[in-house]
């Protein structure tokens, strides 16, 4: 899979493999599912590679991390190109198995002991949200039904199948007040992104309009019950606040962007803890149309987690690729964002313990 | 497996003893710490944990992993406890009467799957 991603990767940018320097592989819980912990040379002898290859965890956002740690090497002058993105493999385990190995990136002795699963941790800041700030279960399948609309013509999402809102109302409960459709499903999937520096590009002519001019890295506590709120996410705030500052824009500059929804919940805390929002504005805005491809500032045109596809350490490296795509004019639903300039990525892991924002602009 | 500090307080709690962790500032923080999560303080003092706490919010589990599989449904809820959150399987009410605002009390039970101890909210 992560060859295949890679092979991908190399074709788009033209890159030989040969000029790779390093491979920033993220992934999650390959030591569960697949009993192969140093996946990462094994990952470059795949795709033709000797060179140093690093394995990046940090849960669903592993990609991001190691996308980020690319940027960061290049901007150094230690490399000028990398080869970053993650691989995942879950479909060969049971629902079970997929609940225990997700949920180990909650706290083990006072979250995982206590019966928090994947999708009861969101659960639980869904119930704080509305609590806190309102909104109902409705407003929450807006936000799924959205993003299985944009998945539709992404020949690379899980899930080409249009939902309606009383679907998703009437699913299944997985974790109260989360049902099916408010979950991402599991996936097998790989992400590969080449990153270069501009002295690479502009000596080898290469067609790259799109760069990363920003990014940034936000942490919290781990488990849900050391924080100060849990209707809000500061290490999204955090990442954000760097990544803004880096790129020199601010949230208001934003034309698009690709938010770790891992839950239809996980969207609304990710666009308020990025600025588009104030804290309990969110939650209407897919229902508002504020956000859907037609909407100011289109949210997860790709599909999003939910309905592209959540191969966790994959991800990070997948909003990458996608957003690239949708801001140089290649994407199925770039026509929405024509004239966009500026978009945001925001990869987040457990329950925004960790949170990983890149700006990229492009070229017009 | 032991897992320091923690098998010991949830015992402590189950025998009415439950404590947190003080530092001189006043934030409260749960074992295993050496130092104060908020402010870095090395001085941490055993302090009384407070014996009702309220839900602060809860989900009720209908999927859970294998080590719940004779769970479900359960209810997980975070309750406030002064100045420390504790996370918990609500005991004592039906899944459908558990509400924010619920006032519990912290307790040692066992998980009826794996046998391990668990940390119990149970209804005042
Ligand atoms: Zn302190």
């Amino acid at each position: 899979m992560f060859a295949e991603a890679a092979l991908a990767a190399r074709t788009d940018s033209s890159v030989p493999v040969d000029d790779v320097e390093e491979i920033n592989y993220g992934n999650f819980m390959g030591s569960l599912a697949e009993r192969q912990g140093h996946q990462a040379p094994l990952m470059a002898e795949m795709i033709g590679s000797r060179c140093s290859a690093t394995r990046y965890e940090e849960a669903c956002a592993s990609a991001g991390v190691a996308i980020r740690e690319a940027v960061r090497s290049i901007r150094s002058g230690e490399n000028d190109v990398v080869l970053a993105g993650g691989c995942e493999r879950m479909t060969n385990l049971s629902t079970a198995e997929v609940t225990e190995g997700l949920s180990t990136a909650a706290d083990d002795l006072y979250e995982i002991r206590a019966g928090v699963t994947f999708p009861g941790a969101y659960a639980l800041m869904a119930r704080a949200y509305f609590d806190r700030f309102g909104g109902e279960r409705e407003d929450l399948a807006h936000v799924a039904m959205k993003n299985h609309d944009n998945a539709m013509p992404n020949e690379y999402a899980q899930f080409h199948r249009e939902i309606t809102v009383e679907e998703a109302l009437d699913a299944p409960m997985v974790s109260e007040p989360l049902g099916l459709f408010d979950a991402c499903p599991v996936t097998d999937g790989a992400s590969a992104v080449v990153l270069v520096s501009e002295e690479y590009a502009a000596a080898n002519d290469l067609d790259a309009p799109v760069s990363v001019t920003g990014s940034g890295q936000g942490g919290d506590s781990l488990a849900l019950q050391n924080r100060k709120q849990l209707a809000v996410t500061p290490a999204t705030e955090r990442a954000a606040a760097e990544a803004y500052e880096d790129a020199g824009v601010t949230a208001d500059a934003v034309d698009l962007v690709e938010v770790h929804d891992c839950f239809t919940i996980a969207e609304v805390l990710a666009i308020e803890g990025l600025g588009f929002y104030d804290p309990g504005e969110g939650i209407g805005a897919a229902r508002r149309g504020e956000t859907t491809a037609t909407g100011e500032r289109p949210v997860n045109l790709s599909g999003g987690l939910k309905a592209k596809g959540h191969p966790v350490g994959a991800t990070g490296g997948s909003q990458i690729a996608e957003m690239t795509r949708l801001l140089r004019g290649d994407h199925p639903n770039s026509e929405y964002v024509e004239n966009a300039t500026v978009g945001v990525t925001h990869n987040a892991g457990g329950t925004v313990a960790s949170a990983v924002v890149h700006v990229l602009e492009v070229d017009r | 497996m032991t897992d320091a500090g923690y098998d010991e307080w949830l015992d402590a709690v189950g025998e009415n003893e439950g404590y947190y962790l003080e530092c001189p500032e006043g934030h409260g923080a749960l074992p295993p710490r050496r130092v104060c999560p908020e402010c870095a303080a090395a001085d941490l003092d055993r302090a009384a944990l407070p014996e009702s706490g309220t839900v602060e919010t809860f989900t009720v589990c209908h999927v859970a992993g294998p080590s719940f599989a004779d769970e479900e449904p359960y209810v997980t809820a975070i309750a406030e406890f002064g100045p420390v959150r504790l996370t918990g399987v609500v005991r004592g009410t039906d899944p459908e009467d558990v509400t924010v605002d619920t006032p519990v009390e912290a307790d040692k039970g066992t998980n009826e799957t794996t046998g391990e101890g668990l940390l119990v909210l149970r209804v005042r």
